[in-house]
C-alpha cells in the first residue's frame, strides 16, 4: 500500500464525527480611511494622501535620486523610472525603489494585497529592492478581511503587506527591515 | 541538541531540573512573555467578539478535521491543476527522503529554509546533512539557533532563551563580523547582509505553511522579516512541507485564521508579510512546486475522540506565553520543537504515550488552565492533559484517580455537582493522597466547606 492510501485509511478508521461550521457572513460596512491610515502609520510605513493631479510631483520628490523600477502596465509618468523587462534577480538588487499599484487594502489590519496585476507586477520587484512606493485608490480598500478576500482571486500569487519587514526575534523588540524592503511608502489616491 | 525533533531524552522533571538553574534563561524569558502577553491584550480587545472568533476558528477547524480525506483529497486535484505536484509522507523519514530526492533530481546540494517548525519536528537539516545536502535557515532566530547548534525553545520565536549580549557573540564567533552594538536593529543588519546573497544564489528552497485551502489549492505562509518572500519566490524550486490538519475548506476561513493568528502569536493586528500562492504561477515565482502532505502520528491523534482537539492548533504560541511552568522553565525542559502546553499535550500524543520520556509531559502542568483562556481555536489543554496523565499513570489507584478527574473535569456540571456535593471531590482527593510520589512536593488541601461556584452564584443573587 502506498503513503497516500495509508494515510486516508487510517484517517477513515478514524470515524471522526461530522461537523459543520455555520458559517456566519460578515456584515459589509464603508471602510474608513482614517482608520485605514492610521494602521498602516501603525507599522511604521509613511502615509501620502493626495489626488490625481498632485500625485505625479508627489512621486518626483519621492524618488529623486533613486533607480526606480515600475512594473510594465503603470499610469503615472516617473522620471527616469525603469520599466520592467524581465530583469535578473541580481539586476533587481540594483533598484533602490519600486513603485506599484495594489489590489486591496484592509482597514481592519493596515494591509494593502498585491496580487501580482499588470499594474502591480511579479513578485520579485516588491521585494528585492529596499524601498517600496505602493499606490492605493480609495474605492479599493474595504472594511474587513473577508470583504478583501472576497475581492481577491486566490488562484493568483498574494502578497499582504502590512508595513515594512520586521522582526521581533531578539528579546521581542521590534525592528524594521530585514530582508524585505526596509522602508514602506503607501500614496492613497482620494479621487 | 541541534536538529529539533520531537524524542525527548529525559522526562520532563530531570530536564526541567537542569533548565531551572539557568538564571539568565529565566530573566530572558520572563522579561519577554510578559512583554508579549501585555501586548496581546490589547490587540485582542480591539476585536468586539472576541470570543465569537474564537469559536468560530475552533468550529471551522472541527469541520476541517472531521472531513479530512475529502478535503485532502480536494486540496491535491486543485494543487496538481495549477502545476503542482503533491506527495504523501507517513512518516518524517518518508517526508525527508522526497526532499532528498527532488535536491538530488535537481543537483541541488544547498537548500534555503523558510523557518518551519514542521521541518524540525521530522529534523530535515540532519537527514539532509545525512546525504549531503546543507539547509540553511534564513529566520533569524532559526538562523541563530542553526549557529549556535541549538535547538529552537520557542514555536514563534525561537531563540527567546537568548539575550542581545549572547547573540553579538555568537554572529561575531560564527561569521567573523564585527558588530558595532548589541541593538536588535545591528544585529538585524548582520543577517540581511550575510543572508542576501545566497537569497539570490538559491536554486531550491523548502518552507512550511500555515495552512492551505482545499477548495482552491492556495497554500499560505505567515511571516515579517521577508525571508520568507524570498523563499517563496526567488529559488526556481519550492517545496512546502505541510501538516495534514492544516487544510482549511473555505477561502473564506483564511479571514478568521488570519484574525486569530497574528494577535494570538506577535500581538499585532496582523503580521508583515503572508503569502499565499497556488501551484506555479508562468513567470512569476517558482515554476516547479512540490507539497508534501504529512501524517508522522496526526491520523492517531485524529483516532483520539479526546486528543483530537489537539489538531486544531494553528501554532500560534499564546500558550506558551501564559504558561506558569514553561515561563520559568524554558522551551528546552520539553524535549521537543513543540513546547510549552500545546506540546504537552501533542508530543506524546503523535509519539505514542509509551514513549517513556514524551509520556511524562502532561505533567509539565499547574493545571491553571491560562492556555485554555489563551486558544484562539479553544483546545481545551487542561482536559486534555488530564486525560492523558490518567493514560500513563503508574499504579492503578493513580490511575483510577485521573482518570476520575478527567472524567468530572470534562463536563461542567458534574463538575459543579461534585463541588457542591463534595463526595465525589473528596473522594477524589483522598484517592490521589493515597499515591506515594504525589503527596512528596503536594501539600493536599483541605476542601472548603462551600465551592467558589456555590460561593459566586449567592452572591449574584
Amino acid at each position: 500500500m502506498d503513503s497516500k492510501e495509508l494515510i486516508l485509511r487510517r484517517i477513515r478508521s478514524a470515524a471522526v464525527t461530522p461537523a459543520l461550521h455555520k458559517r456566519v457572513p460578515v456584515e459589509k460596512r464603508p471602510a474608513s480611511l482614517e482608520a485605514f491610515v492610521e494602521r498602516v502609520e501603525d507599522y511604521r510605513a509613511t502615509v501620502y494622501r493626495t489626488t490625481r493631479n498632485d500625485i505625479e510631483s508627489l512621486l518626483a520628490t519621492l524618488c529623486e535620486n533613486k533607480q526606480c523600477l515600475t512594473p510594465e502596465q503603470f499610469d503615472f509618468f516617473i522620471f527616469p523610472a525603469q520599466s520592467d523587462k524581465d530583469y535578473s534577480h541580481a539586476d533587481l538588487a540594483l533598484f533602490d525603489t519600486t513603485i506599484t499599484m495594489c489590489a486591496v487594502g484592509i482597514e481592519e489590519s493596515g494591509t494593502i494585497v498585491l496580487d501580482s496585476g499588470p499594474d502591480q507586477g511579479r513578485r520579485a520587484i516588491t521585494l528585492i529592492p529596499d524601498h517600496h512606493i505602493c499606490i492605493i485608490r480609495a474605492d479599493q480598500i474595504v472594511a474587513t478581511l473577508e470583504e478583501a478576500l472576497q475581492r481577491l482571486d486566490p488562484t493568483r500569487p498574494l502578497t499582504f503587506i502590512s508595513g515594512p519587514s520586521a522582526t521581533s526575534d531578539i528579546e521581542l523588540v521590534r525592528v524594521e527591515g530585514v530582508h524585505g524592503p526596509r522602508k514602506l511608502e503607501v500614496i492613497l489616491l482620494e479621487d | 541538541m541541534s536538529g529539533g525533533g520531537i524524542r525527548p531524552s529525559m522526562s520532563f522533571s530531570d530536564a526541567a531540573r537542569e533548565t531551572l538553574k539557568n538564571r539568565t534563561l529565566r530573566h530572558n524569558l520572563g522579561f519577554a512573555t510578559r512583554t508579549i502577553c501585555s501586548k496581546r491584550e490589547k490587540v485582542v480587545a480591539e476585536i468586539a467578539d472576541w470570543e465569537q472568533t474564537r469559536t468560530a476558528g475552533s468550529m471551522l477547524k472541527d469541520e476541517a478535521l472531521a472531513n479530512l480525506e475529502e478535503n485532502l483529497l480536494i486540496l491535491e486535484e486543485k494543487v496538481v491543476a495549477a502545476g503542482g505536484k503533491v506527495h504523501w509522507a507517513a512518516t518524517a523519514t518518508q517526508a525527508v527522503e522526497i526532499v532528498a530526492m527532488i535536491a538530488k533530481s535537481h543537483q541541488v546540494s544547498k537548500v534555503v529554509k523558510v523557518k518551519s517548525i514542521t521541518s524540525d519536528e521530522i529534523e530535515l537539516n540532519d537527514g539532509l546533512a545525512a546525504q549531503g545536502i546543507t539547509a540553511l535557515e534564513t529566520d533569524l532566530a532559526e538562523l541563530i539557533c542553526q549557529l549556535a547548534d541549538d535547538s529552537p525553545s520557542h514555536i514563534l520565536v525561537p531563540a527567546i532563551h537568548k539575550n542581545r549580549d549572547e547573540i553579538r557573540a555568537l554572529f561575531e564567533a560564527k561569521l567573523g563580523v564585527r558588530a558595532e552594538t548589541s541593538e536588535p536593529a545591528a544585529l538585524a543588519e548582520i543577517a540581511r547582509t550575510h543572508l542576501r546573497q545566497k537569497f539570490l544564489e538559491a536554486k531550491m528552497a523548502v518552507s512550511g505553511a500555515n495552512f492551505a485551502v482545499a477548495e482552491t489549492g492556495c497554500i499560505g505562509v505567515v511571516e515579517s522579516e521577508g525571508n520568507g518572500r524570498m523563499c517563496l519566490t526567488l529559488p526556481e524550486v519550492l517545496v512546502t512541507i505541510m501538516g495534514i490538519e492544516k487544510v482549511l475548506p473555505k477561502w473564506e476561513d483564511v479571514a478568521t485564521l488570519m484574525r486569530l493568528l497574528p494577535r494570538s502569536s506577535t500581538a499585532e493586528r496582523m503580521n508583515p508579510y503572508t503569502s499565499i500562492w497556488t501551484g506555479v504561477t508562468p513567470g512569476d515565482g517558482p515554476q516547479e512546486f512540490h507539497l508534501i502532505l504529512l501524517d508522522n502520528g496526526r491520523t492517531t491523534v485524529l483516532a483520539d475522540a479526546v486528543g483530537r482537539q489537539t489538531l486544531r492548533c494553528i501554532r500560534c504560541s499564546a500558550c506558551l506565553n501564559v504558561c506558569p511552568v514553561y515561563q520559568r522553565t524554558g522551551g528546552h525542559a520539553y524535549g521537543s520543537v513543540y513546547p510549552g502546553p500545546i506540546g504537552a499535550i501533542l508530543t506524546p500524543q503523535l509519539l505514542g504515550m509509551e514513549h517513556k520520556n514524551a509520556n511524562t509531559l502532561p505533567f509539565a502542568s499547574s493545571m491553571c488552565g491560562a492556555c485554555y483562556e489563551a486558544c484562539p481555536v479553544k483546545i481545551n489543554i487542561p482536559e486534555v492533559l488530564a486525560y492523558l496523565r490518567g493514560k500513563t499513570a503508574k499504579n492503578p489507584a493513580e490511575s483510577s484517580a485521573f482518570r476520575a478527574a478527567f472524567w468530572m473535569m470534562s463536563d461542567h456540571r458534574r463538575f459543579s455537582a461534585a463541588l457542591k456535593g463534595r463526595r465525589l471531590g473528596v473522594s477524589i482527593v483522598s484517592g490521589l493522597g493515597l499515591v506515594k510520589g504525589w503527596t512528596d512536593s503536594r501539600e493536599m488541601p483541605e476542601v472548603p466547606a462551600e465551592s467558589f461556584r456555590t460561593w459566586w452564584s449567592k452572591r449574584g443573587q
